[in-house]
């Protein structure tokens, strides 16, 4: 045999193709692909396959044949088998099953039907956000005067995990936001003599703006996450199906502690990012910017007014609300096991950012417009 | 001899699990490892297919020691062992058509088109045809199984062990399962290892008894004489087992 026939595992003699290989792990690789060739290029309609080589014939090799002898059939030829040893008889015997299993691929001709299956299922998703939203708020504000359907302490707890674990980094983040804005702007005021409105920037931005934000960005991707990767979880393991199954709703159970933890520390975590921040800037005002403490503040207290606290205030409700609803949501949505949780953990961190960030857009124009 | 454990000694951390045990796996056979709870069962098995270090002894598989292998060997030798682990161990997130091909994806050079057809054979064999296309979230608990099973022998393996196969399984689906097991050994002439402490199964299915006590082997042999064992475990689980069958 030529050395080309021993690596590309069959020869060509006579029209008969004879298998070197063998065929215990499929044999080299192309394999299939060279022998359905070398079918396609014979001029007989009837092929012989000269199986002598092999001793033995497993499940994998029995499907190989089968594949080969169905491609035959496509090309219009008809592939036979020779030299059968007593190992490949058995073999045939128990895994040879050359059903006609043509794989036609399916063409998706129809783009209209893609696009309004995409607008059908937007249209449900939609429709089950809502669902969503008006349960929990529902059974959120139940729980003002109701204590039961949930577990006693459940909001306590929650509200210790989202704020405390979460309190140093948004301090540390705040203070550093706070000295870079005021950095960053202390060479322009300088120029214009207005050292004295650093307090303004950062008290407004801190206040109206930046405080809320990153508190709700910071807690999306800690808690929002956590929210939802608890939640799915308990999807897979049939928990909640659990909680439905001993008269619980899952909603009340789960999700409304969630929400007035995340209600009580989210404006409460603002609150220490806006102190933070403008401490922040304080310390450059007065180190850089030839400010006394006195005037700082004092131009502080001056520059913001009733509505910004309010304002704020709103947003970090409003942030709180979309970051655990929309955790909740994905993780109720959850389909498939591990790698499901883990995609709907990230989808809601990002979405929560998203809606974060729009939300700011639309309130800031309510409030400021 | 497909497999040998000799004078092993397992243990986590200071508590001793397994206790010099030396046992072969023979070609051919159903060997059954029987035994209480926390008598070490599940730690010989993991120890057998390679998954923990012995403290002390050998574990051989086809006639190699699995500790002093490279990895090229261990990967030849691993591709000879099919494994069903107790809760089935299928990946959720993939249909049973991805998980039966894993170990084709990983080991062969067939094409898809060739492994979609391994893959129908194995669930066919196993009685799942036509659930190529499920998750394993949308099976009952003896599906599962089944199909786990299935992913075991994708690659012909000689050799299959099984971590309580019915654990958690209605009695006419571990008798199902025990026909499934009895039609391997006869029909494709596997040998399979199987740890349980099902008494109905062990009737059903077992060649040979490994009794394991306090993790030492302390019965090797043929079923109708672990039934008639003087030895003081071995005569207590199936003196239970007759009173607890009526």
């Amino acid at each position: 045999m030529a050395p080309l026939d021993q690596e590309r595992g069959f020869a060509v003699e006579n029209g008969t193709i004879k298998l070197l290989a063998n065929l215990e792990r499929g044999g080299p690789p192309r394999l299939l692909e060279g022998l359905v060739e070398a079918v396609k290029r014979s001029k007989s309609e009837r092929l012989a396959l000269d199986l002598s080589a092999l001793e033995r014939l497993d499940s994998l090799g029995a499907s190989f044949l089968a594949e080969l002898v169905v491609r035959g059939r496509v090309l219009g030829k008809e592939v036979y088998f020779t030299g059968v040893t007593e190992g490949v008889e058995s073999g045939l015997a128990r895994y040879y099953y050359p059903a006609p299993e043509i794989r036609v691929p399916v063409e998706k001709s129809y783009r209209i039907e893609a696009l309004g299956q995409i607008l059908v299922d937007a249209w449900e998703a939609a429709g089950d956000l809502l669902l969503l939203v008006s349960e929990t708020i529902y059974w959120t504000v139940i729980a003002l005067w109701r204590g039961d359907g949930h577990r006693k302490g459940a909001v306590e707890a929650q509200a210790l995990a989202i704020g405390v674990g979460a309190l140093p980094v948004i301090a540390m983040i705040s203070f550093l936001v706070g000295l870079i804005m005021a950095l960053q702007s202390a060479e322009q005021l300088r120029q214009f003599g207005a050292n004295i409105y650093v307090a303004d920037l950062i008290a407004i931005s801190m206040t109206r703006e930046m405080g809320p934000l990153m508190t709700a960005i910071l807690l999306a991707g800690r808690s929002g996450s956590a929210i939802a990767a608890e939640i799915a979880t308990m999807q897979v393991n049939e928990e909640l199906d659990a909680l439905r199954t001993m008269g619980l709703n899952p909603i009340r159970y789960v999700v409304v502690p969630k929400v007035w933890g995340i209600l009580i520390t989210m404006p409460l975590l603002s609150i220490v990012a806006v102190v933070v921040g403008i401490f922040g800037g304080f310390l450059i005002a007065v180190s850089n910017l030839d400010l006394t403490p006195r005037a700082f503040l004092v131009e502080v207290a001056t520059a913001l007014y009733l509505k910004d606290l309010i304002s704020g205030f709103v947003k970090s409700l409003v942030f709180a609300l979309i970051i655990v609803i929309l955790a909740a949501y994905f993780g109720f949505r959850v389909r498939g096991g591990a790698e499901g949780v883990g995609r709907v953990t990230t989808t809601s961190v990002v979405a929560a950012i998203f809606g974060v960030i729009i939300a700011d857009a639309v309130l800031g124009l309510i409030f400021y417009l | 001899m497909l497999a040998r454990v000799e004078h092993l000694t397992a243990a986590y951390g200071t508590r001793t699990v397994l206790d010099d045990v030396t046992l072969d796996v023979r070609r051919g056979e159903i060997l059954v490892i029987l035994g209480g709870s926390g008598c070490g069962k599940t730690t010989l098995l993991k120890h057998f297919i390679g998954l923990l270090m012995p403290k002390s002894g050998s574990v051989k598989l086809f006639g190699e020691d699995w500790w002093t292998l490279d990895e090229p060997d261990r990967d030849a030798v691993i591709q000879k062992i099919g494994v069903l682990f107790q809760n089935g161990a299928l990946l959720g997130s993939r249909t049973l058509a991805a998980n039966v091909a894993i170990p084709l994806e990983q080991h062969t050079n067939l094409s898809d088109a060739v492994i979609l057809r391994v893959v129908k054979l194995k669930l066919r064999q196993v009685g799942l045809q036509g659930a190529e296309d499920r998750l394993p979230s949308e099976l009952s608990g003896g599906m599962r199984k089944r199909a786990a099973m299935a992913r075991a022998l994708a690659l012909d393996p000689p050799l299959v062990f099984c971590d309580e196969p019915s654990a958690g399984l209605d009695p006419a689906t571990t008798f199902n399962l025990d026909r499934l097991l009895l039609d391997l050994r006869d029909n494709l002439g596997l040998t399979l290892v199987v740890v349980t402490h099902e008494t109905a199964s062990i009737r059903r299915i077992a060649d040979r008894i490994a009794f394991l006590d306090q993790g030492r082997l302390v019965f090797d042999g043929p079923l109708k004489d672990a039934i008639v064992s003087e030895v003081d475990p071995v005569r207590r689980f199936f003196q239970i087992a007759e009173a607890t069958v009526g």
